[in-house]
């Protein structure tokens, strides 16, 4: 196996799994905080709007690590540069 | 597969280039321009008032709630700022229900001039509020410790604002193209529609943490006035 084929599998193993992994945990952490907030609303329902909105912020902020993971295999596959490199020699 | 809207060049000379981003945010500014002056040009105040103006309130009533109840009295003097980002993210990320439309919010230029807005409103409120030295007073809050931790947060923040915003827009438009060239009849409309609800729900976040940053930065001088209000209250 010669380098350029190592950089194409190190690449697009590593970005299946960045996305993969990336996807698990922060899946788990947004069911757990909705799961929270909505028996938080059922024993108090007037404060709805705020559990909502601290909701809403709590989970874009837990999504970003998400996306943080999909943008560097996004990265990784379309924008690779050592395979950048690799094509250039 | 084009990722952004960034790779389509109508027209370029040296550094300068003119690509779809930036016709799409200039004929989004246009529009919003022009129908926030079509509908403000003859306002009333007595019970007939017309539909659009009617909407525009609406509008401009929620936005200024929000901003209240995120923590920042008198929403008057920021809803200029951020009921703009929120109006124009929000249009930028609807108008995917037209077809060919690329949104530029799925363009990491657009987001990040957009953070950086963001990055350089926060002292511009901070020091109008409480002066240089309040605001400079919020990097060491709440001890001294924390300076370089304030300022690197400072910096992280901007960035996540700017990759957030151009990730999830970005991953939407993507999962459409890849479902084109796999189920081409329904599925892309159900992953548009909940495109079009992330774009908005993102709309959201991003103007709700410019007003939760920008109220962190003022929160020093609402203290004050608070303690103030106080003071006269027992003393009354």
């Amino acid at each position: 196996m010669d380098n350029d084929t190592a950089i194409a599998m190190a690449s697009i193993i590593t970005a299946g799994l960045t996305t993969g992994i990336g996807c698990m945990f922060p899946a788990l952490s947004e069911g757990k905080s909705v799961a929270t907030a909505l028996s938080s609303i059922a024993q108090q329902p007037d404060a709805a709007p705020t559990i909502t909105r601290t909701l809403f912020v709590g989970l874009a902020m837990i999504e970003s690590t998400a996306i943080y993971c999909f943008v560097v295999s996004m990265i990784l596959i379309f924008a690779n540069p050592f395979w950048n490199h690799v094509i250039a020699k | 597969m084009k990722m952004t809207p960034d790779q389509t060049v109508f027209w370029g000379h040296g550094f300068i280039t003119i690509n779809l981003t930036l016709v799409t945010t200039w004929a989004i500014m246009l529009f919003m321009v022009l129908g926030a002056k079509l509908i403000t040009r003859n306002l009333k105040s007595n019970n007939k008032i017309s539909r659009w103006q009617c909407v525009l309130e609406m509008i401009v009533t929620s936005i200024n709630e929000q901003i209240n109840d995120v923590g920042l009295p008198k929403p008057e003097l920021y809803i200029g700022f951020i009921g703009t980002l929120f109006l124009f993210v929000a249009m930028c990320n609807f108008w995917i229900i037209l077809p060919w439309y690329q949104p530029p919010t799925g363009s990491l230029s657009t987001t990040t001039a957009l953070a950086l807005c963001v990055f350089l409103s926060v002292p511009y409120f901070g020091i109008q509020k409480s002066g240089i030295g309040g605001y400079l007073k919020t990097y060491i809050q709440p001890t001294f410790i924390m300076l370089p931790f304030n300022i690197v947060s400072e910096l992280s923040r901007t960035l996540a604002l700017a990759v957030r915003l151009f990730g999830n827009i970005m991953s939407g438009v993507m999962i459409i193209g890849i479902l084109l060239s796999i189920t081409p009849l329904f599925i892309p409309i159900v992953m548009k529609a909940l495109g079009l609800l992330t774009g908005m729900v993102q709309a959201y976040i991003f103007s709700i943490l410019a007003t939760v940053y920008i109220a962190a930065a003022v929160q020093e001088s609402v203290k004050k006035d608070k303690k103030i209000k106080q003071q006269k209250l027992t003393t009354n």
